[in-house]
């Protein structure tokens, strides 16, 4: 639906360019300016625009939206849209399948020759830049993961489902290259300020999302990137730039980032406030939690495949931390009984995606599969219970609270029938 | 020398460090100097512009916890009722309290069960954060369509429907800031400055304790 959306918006704009014309007409119009080299935009042709074969099919799939009651339903998107991690391959997600978190609010389309960046506050030297400018000072490139504050939240029915895909359960992280400059060279540039502690970025999208991070975290490895896997950033991702908060929460990597004030302390706007912290037994919200921990899961065989017979499997998954580097991935085949190291594909990179490999010849009967990864200091997937005990509640409490709840890292288990089917076993 | 060092080090873009020593040994008033000049330069040349003030106030209306940067403007829920009904009813329900999405108001009570209810009321902290937040984002499709009246008296409202203010309250740059919200003290950890260090927090695992 969304890439439908955005095609038709390219559309229209082709059609502004050409005013005048019968709609008709515009398409061969556009196509002949595209032939002479002058303009790249709206072409079918994939010798101008490479598409995948027409015999792969993978996409994102989002619930129907909850953001509009009309009187037929809702008829606005929910824009929770999941990235297929069934059919992924390697560490990067395609930028068309990146998953998409936009809490209601639509995409919107910026001209990046309009956009501005403005940094000000607690610095020497307020800073107004163009994207232009941007693209002129020093950039990198990273790999690094982005995952929803809610990926995986075991208190929605669709993720406990013995249906569940691996798109349902986890499907709302991704990994891209991205490339962008650090902010850390454009707050020297704009000379922060003793007393300065925070930063306050604030996009341009309809709802002005703004987010509060420690200034610590944005000199150290915060990128303003406008490039991911090697193009412009998609306008579902932020178009024309966006904040890249590496191995925090997504809610922190502002999109369509159009402001960073240095502070003395953070805003308390609606993100701060609402419903990303979560609530322990006691009443108490945990705000700002930041980091995502240590977590991994298999991609196939996943829940909703079918093994087509005993005999020779390899069993791959990816793993992830926001506390750096994956350095172990162990795999059960036996429900937990034994554990074995997989390998780590490579390439590895803190706070990415991270492929295991781990070779498995199915004897045709019942077992559950399940990984564990560690990350590079030393932190260790937790099961369900240790969670639990984390949290101070019993294991069920996950699943019958009416709450989101955030960061939920427990591993996964893939249940293997003896019919080859694979189901979700997370409560059984 | 030790004055010298400590200013050093408040540099943003301190000399390399070889000329550092160099210039330590023979000339720290110099130094001083290359310092001061070097805070006024940016690395890069050219690089962007210089905001007005006018802009920055133009591009900056967020509201801080203070409410300092609240603009003139008043209204109280009488006021915000009839603008409550017209654009945010079909989506949070007549009283705020139905729905269907997010509920404003309710759930007094509600936070140590299982069927935790957070609204505005139950739940958030700071009133300045409900004017921001309407300001800056509500009703989707219209957002920053309001007048910084019509926006106190949506605020008044929703504080009014929780059973934080009195109908005939009057919400203001003055006041607004100064309404004691009920849950104020409801998140963990308490004080703002504990919040960046999470290895002190306890944080483990991507979770906090
Ligand atoms: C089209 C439906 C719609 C309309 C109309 C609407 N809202 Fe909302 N409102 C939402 C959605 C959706 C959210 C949650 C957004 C999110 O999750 O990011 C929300 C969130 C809120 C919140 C934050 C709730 C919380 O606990 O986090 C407040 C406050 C709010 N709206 C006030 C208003 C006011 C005041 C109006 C009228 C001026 C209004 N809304 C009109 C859809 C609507």
């Amino acid at each position: 639906m969304n890439s439908k959306q955005s095609g038709r918006r390219r559309f229209l704009k082709g059609s502004a360019a050409l005013a005048g014309l019968a709609v008709g007409g515009i398409r061969s119009a556009s196509a002949q300016a595209l032939d002479s080299g002058t303009s790249g935009t709206g072409s079918q042709d994939p010798h101008v625009y490479g598409q995948r074969s027409r015999f792969e099919t993978s996409a994102r799939v989002g619930a129907l939206g909850v953001y509009e009651p009309g009187p037929n339903g809702p008829t606005r998107r929910d824009l929770g849209f999941r990235t297929p991690l069934q059919d992924s391959i390697g560490i990067i997600t395609p930028a068309p399948l990146h998953f998409i978190l936009s809490h209601g609010f639509e995409t919107v389309d910026v001209d990046p020759r309009q956009h501005r960046l403005l940094i000000h506050g607690l610095v020497d030297r307020p800073l107004m830049l163009t994207v232009e400018e941007l693209k002129r000072l020093p950039s990198v490139s990273r790999i690094h993961f982005l995952e929803c504050n809610a990926n995986g939240d075991p208190a929605r029915a669709v993720r406990r489902a013995p249906s569940a895909t691996v798109q349902q359960t986890h499907g709302l992280t991704s990994c891209s290259i991205w490339t962008g400059v650090p902010l850390a060279v454009l707050l020297r540039e704009a000379g922060v300020q003793k007393g300065a502690s925070w930063l306050i970025a604030e996009g341009a999208e309809q709802d002005f999302h703004t987010k509060s991070i420690p200034l610590a975290k944005g000199m150290d490895d915060v990128l303003v990137a406008w490039g991911q896997n090697g193009e412009p950033l998609r306008p579902e991702q932020g178009y024309p730039i966006r904040l890249i908060v590496p191995g925090w929460e997504g809610i922190n990597s502002v999109k369509f980032l159009r402001r960073i004030k240095l502070a003395d302390q953070p805003t308390m706007g609606m993100r701060e406030i609402s419903k990303y912290s979560s609530l322990r037994l006691d009443g108490k919200g945990r705000w700002f939690q930041f980091e995502m921990g240590p977590k991994s899961v298999i991609t196939r065989p996943s829940g909703g495949q079918r093994l087509p017979g005993r005999g020779f499997y390899e069993i791959t998954g990816l793993a992830w931390s926001g506390g750096g580097a994956i350095r172990r991935v162990e795999v059960s085949t036996d429900g937990g009984l034994t554990w074995k190291d997989a390998q780590l594909d490579g390439p590895v990179h803190p706070k990415a995606h991270t492929r295991f490999g781990f070779p498995w010849t199915w004897n045709g009967e019942e077992t559950v599969l399940l990984s564990r990864c560690t990350d590079e200091r030393g932190e260790v997937q937790p099961t369900i219970a240790e969670l639990a005990t984390f949290w101070r509640v019993n294991v069920d409490y996950f699943r019958s609270v009416a709450m989101i709840v955030g960061h939920f890292n427990a591993i996964q288990p893939w249940k293997v029938i003896r019919d080859g089917s694979v189901e979700n076993a997370l409560y059984s | 020398m030790a004055p010298v060092t400590a200013r050093l080090k408040s540099c943003p873009e301190g000399p390399p460090k070889r000329l550092t020593i160099v210039l330590n040994l023979f000339m720290p008033v110099i130094l001083l100097a290359a310092c001061a000049a070097r805070a006024q330069m940016p690395t890069y040349s050219n690089v962007g512009r210089t905001p007005t003030a006018e802009e920055i106030r133009a591009w900056d209306f967020a509201i801080g916890v203070d409410g300092k940067e609240l603009p003139p403007g008043k209204g109280t829920a009488k006021d915000g009722a009839p603008i409550y009904a017209r654009k945010c009813a079909r989506c949070h329900g007549a009283t705020g309290e139905e729905g269907p999405l997010m509920r404003l108001v309710g759930g007094k009570g509600t936070l140590t069960s299982m069927t935790p209810l957070r609204t505005v009321g139950s739940y958030w902290a700071f009133a300045t954060t409900v004017w921001d937040y309407i300001n800056r984002a509500m009703p989707p499709d219209e957002e920053r369509s309001f007048t910084a009246d019509e926006v106190y008296a949506l605020t008044a409202f929703l504080l009014y429907r929780n059973g934080i203010i009195a109908e005939s309250d009057v919400m203001d740059a003055k006041t607004l800031p100064k309404v004691q919200m009920p849950n104020r003290n409801g998140f963990i950890p308490q004080r703002i400055e504990e919040i960046p260090d999470a290895r002190k927090r306890g944080c483990r695992l991507g979770h906090c304790p």
